[in-house]
């Protein structure tokens, strides 16, 4: 047994929409420090499952544990608090405000949380840090919906760095971006995970084979396999279910 | 680095209230009664202005605010005789308790549930207003005499009913007002109102409570729209029901779009132009409500953004 | 009048409120269940059929029943009309979109409410009943038009709900209603639907209008009050269930009625304005209806 308790745990979490469970009796946990990527066929309840981890739907049954502490009753935004950030899986910022402004939402959010009184000079420090490490400093000024598709998916990450998270859940981040695109992404990421725990879903196996410390494998609603990503490369489960017969990674 | 334009914001504000204040010898005495009475209103539409500009939230029911204020200090005054300051302060109590209330209840409906619902209460207000006609005289209204409206400071006297006093208090109200607009609009809690409107759901995912951050809003334009029929009580001394009919919370609707919604000048350019622009008509015509009908639809139509949402959008991106 | 009779003469008079409330509030539930669109203007269309109710019934001179007829058939025509116009030169243009179609529908009350001023004048005029039945009951005589009114609304709620369940047209307004895409891929003109439906609301609204002027008076201010009270019957009653809208408007067109009789209208009004609001508040759906998707 690992002496640290991990930092997320599900326990027998359930979502049901009318008859349909989408997450079924999920028993998941997350060791601090650890790039995990969730993989699956569309329907398999992915996107469902972090929802429940981050508050933006309520689960049906079952328990949710960050750090330690039971959060399954708080809303969003108590969660975000405590260090949880969500990325969206449909690109959302706030097109008619400017880069600065989309950031400094995420910046100004941290900053009252410290307490103590907040500077302008403390938020545009924050605000240059977050767009730094994205590389868009010099479309601080821009009006964010007038950016390149690559480009508002960065910056929706930079929203989710500058809460300085974490656990940081990135859902489908590298969807629709170039392969330049992607490699950036992939040295972001691991950047990131030298303060943050990440969870990441994701379909471009290339990415994930890259990323992942470990894979969790969902099909129906419940984790199928688990392990590194040699072992769910050798898993003739994993292939039949979910890789098929053009197992090419 | 980015330019910042705290200079020329706070200027462009000084300069507009210099102006108000030039006004007082500009302006021949009819129009001095006129701008007094449309200052305090477009105090009002910037209460209105606030919710329904800056954090997106159509109610349909701020006149319930408005007459808050107004009953609030007129009723203080007319019953148990409170001196002018006093009444003030009760009438923006009134105002900022009511939108507590009515926040914390509406506020858990959105868009169109949210109209109707503030709609309603409003009506329940104006309706009280009328049930209880041996306090209040419904919409024949009471009258403020002279001596409930002489603010006697010290050694000094204010006679709000004076012409140049009421004009001067009702620049110094809309100042007040005018500032603590632009501050909210440049500050944290602005953006946090814009970000709102724009995206509720994000927000909710960065970590706000928006619920609270909305209520915080409805609370502050309650007080500033009780501030504003507070002030209307104590400078023209009626008080009536007919301000807390639906009427009243339409027309701070058309004058914060016809100036432009979540900009700091656009109600007060609304309010002049609306009452200007009815004030010359009814010399034609008695026709006013086709003016506003015809103004509000052309308005939605071509115009969405108003005259200082435009020229934001066009020339001027500082504009708060 | 003891506390028997006296009651049984406010249900009465409820009913005929419910009678004509109904209609109206079919009318803007159509509209909203449809087209999603909150028409304010909905009791100025109500305001509008009264007064050219008015209008045609002083066209013809010889027995009242023929002025009414007249009204009863032109007058939702022109409100129609009138609807028909307002929505192609102003809600389409605006794609529909809910907060701006808000304002706009406030602007078109004003116009409507001063054309009626100018044109119409601030009298409130009366029209002569088809006929003046009394019926004798064993403690009051009662009006029969009164009688007549619930039974109109009654049998033009059938045929609504026949034409909304049964036909071709309801179907198509139903699909519409559904899923408005998914409508449009299946050939059906929804922008044609949505021009209809708007224009039937209206003349629902106009229909009850011709119903109440021979009770009370047709005035230019008369669109108001039963503008909230639809708005209550439509969010007790859930949008888009007929049922619902029936059950609710006698709910509150019966309770109105009472309340008004024992106590004063306005308490009645400002009793149930606050339960609504509430209602609103804490059950979104309504009291009968199921939740939206």
């Amino acid at each position: 047994m690992a002496a640290v308790s991990p930092l997320l745990v599900t326990r027998d979490l359930t979502r049901r929409f009318g008859g349909l469970t989408a997450v079924d009796h999920v028993d998941f946990e997350l060791p601090a420090g650890e790039i995990r990527a969730i993989i699956g066929p569309n329907g398999a309840g992915k996107t469902t499952f972090v929802s429940l981890v981050c508050g933006r739907i309520q689960p049906s049954s079952g328990q949710i544990l960050f750090d330690g502490a039971d959060i399954t009753g708080l809303p969003a935004h108590e969660r975000v608090k405590r260090g949880i950030a969500y990325t969206f899986q449909i690109t959302s910022i706030f097109p008619n405000l400017t880069v600065f402004d989309n950031v400094a939402l995420s910046v100004q959010r941290r900053l009252i949380d410290k307490g103590g009184r907040m500077t302008a000079r403390d938020l545009e420090a924050g605000v240059a840090e977050a767009l730094a490490r994205v590389h868009l400093t010099d479309r601080v000024d821009m009006t964010a919906g007038k950016l390149a598709y690559g480009h508002q998916r960065l910056l929706e990450v930079a929203m989710g760095l500058a809460l300085k998270p974490r656990l940081l859940i990135l859902d489908e981040p590298t969807q629709g971006l170039s392969d330049a695109e992607i490699d950036s992404f992939i040295a972001l990421v691991r950047e990131i995970a030298r303060e943050a725990t990440v969870l990441l879903i994701e379909h471009n196996m290339p990415v994930v084979m890259a990323l992942a410390d470990r894979i969790t494998v969902m099909s129906n609603g419940a984790p199928l396999a688990e392990g590194t990503p040699a072992e769910i490369r050798a898993n003739a489960e994993v292939q039949q279910a979910y890789l098929g017969s053009t197992a090419d990674v | 680095m980015r330019t910042d334009t705290t200079g020329r914001v706070v200027a462009l504000h000084l300069a507009v209230i210099a102006v108000l204040v030039a006004l007082l010898w500009i302006l021949p005495d009819y129009h001095r009664g006129v701008m007094a009475r449309v200052l305090v209103l477009s105090v009002f539409a910037m209460g209105y202005n606030l919710t329904f500009g800056y954090a997106g939230l159509l109610s349909l029911g701020h006149a319930m605010f408005f007459a808050a204020g107004l009953y609030g200090a007129g009723l203080a005054a007319y019953y148990p005789g409170w001196s002018v300051l006093p009444s003030f302060a009760f009438g923006i109590a009134c105002g900022g308790v009511l939108a507590l209330v009515v926040g914390f209840l509406a506020l858990r409906t959105t868009g169109v549930a949210f109209m109707i619902v503030t709609m309603m209460f409003s009506q329940v207000f104006y309706l009280t207003t009328l049930y209880y006609t041996t306090w209040t005289r419904g919409e024949e209204g009471l009258v403020l005499g002279t001596d409930l409206r002489t603010v006697s400071l010290g050694a000094a006297t204010l006679e709000l009913w004076e012409p140049t006093t009421r004009y001067l208090v009702a620049v110094g109200l809309f100042s007040v007002v005018f500032l603590a607009t632009m501050a909210i609009a440049r500050a944290p809690f602005g953006r946090i109102l814009i970000a709102i409107r724009e995206n509720e759901e994000r927000m909710r995912m960065l970590g706000y409570d928006v619920h609270r951050a909305k209520l915080k809003a409805m609370v502050l334009s309650g007080l500033f729209c009780a501030a504003a029929g507070a002030a209307y009580a104590l400078l023209f001394g009626y008080v009536g029901s007919s301000f807390a009919s639906i009427q009243y919370s339409i027309l701070p609707l058309l004058w914060v779009l016809l100036g432009g919604a979540a900009t700091t000048l656009g109600p007060l350019f609304g309010t002049v132009f609306m009452f200007y622009v009815v004030d010359v008509t009814s010399g034609y015509t008695s026709a006013w409500l086709l003016v506003v009908g015809v103004a509000l639809i052309l308005l939605v139509l071509f115009f969405p953004k108003g005259v200082f949402g435009t020229i934001r959008e066009r020339w001027l991106k500082w504009l708060p | 009048m003891s506390f028997g009779p006296h009651l049984l003469l406010a249900t009465l008079e409820g009913l005929v409120t419910s009678a004509v409330l109904a209609l109206m509030a079919l009318g803007l539930s159509l509209v909203f269940g449809v087209m999603r669109v909150v028409n304010v203007a909905h009791g100025e269309f109500f305001m509008l059929g009264a007064v050219l109710a008015w209008f045609f019934s002083t066209l013809v001179t010889g027995h009242p029943a023929i002025g009414f007829l007249l009204a009863l058939v032109l007058s939702p025509l022109v409100v129609g009309a009138v609807a028909l116009v307002s929505e192609r030169l102003v809600l389409r243009r605006l794609n529909y979109d809910p907060e701006a179609t808000i304002v706009a529908t406030i602007g078109l009350l004003y116009i409507i409410q001063q054309l009626a001023l100018t044109f119409y004048g601030p009298e409130a005029r009366p029209v002569q009943a088809p006929f003046s039945i009394r019926i004798a009951l064993p403690w009051f005589g009662y009006s029969g038009y009164k009688l007549f009114v619930i039974a109109a609304s009654a049998a033009m709620m059938l045929a609504t709900w026949f034409v909304l369940t049964r036909t071709r047209a309801g179907l198509v307004m139903r699909a519409t209603q559904y899923d408005r895409e998914t409508a449009q891929n299946f050939g059906i003109p929804v922008d044609r639907v949505y021009a209809g439906v708007f224009a039937l609301g209206a003349m629902l609204a106009a229909v009850a209008a011709v119903l109440v002027v021979p009770i009370s008076q047709a005035h230019y201010l008369m669109g108001l009050d039963p503008l909230l009270l639809s708005f209550i019957v439509v969010i007790i009653g859930g949008l888009g269930s007929l049922r619902g809208t029936v059950l609710a408007a006698v709910l509150i067109g019966v309770s109105d009625g009472v309340i008004s009789v024992f106590f004063s209208p306005t308490l009645a009004k400002m009793i149930a304005t606050l339960v609504v609001a509430m209602v609103l508040v804490f059950r979104p759906q309504g009291l009968f209806g199921t939740a939206p998707r």
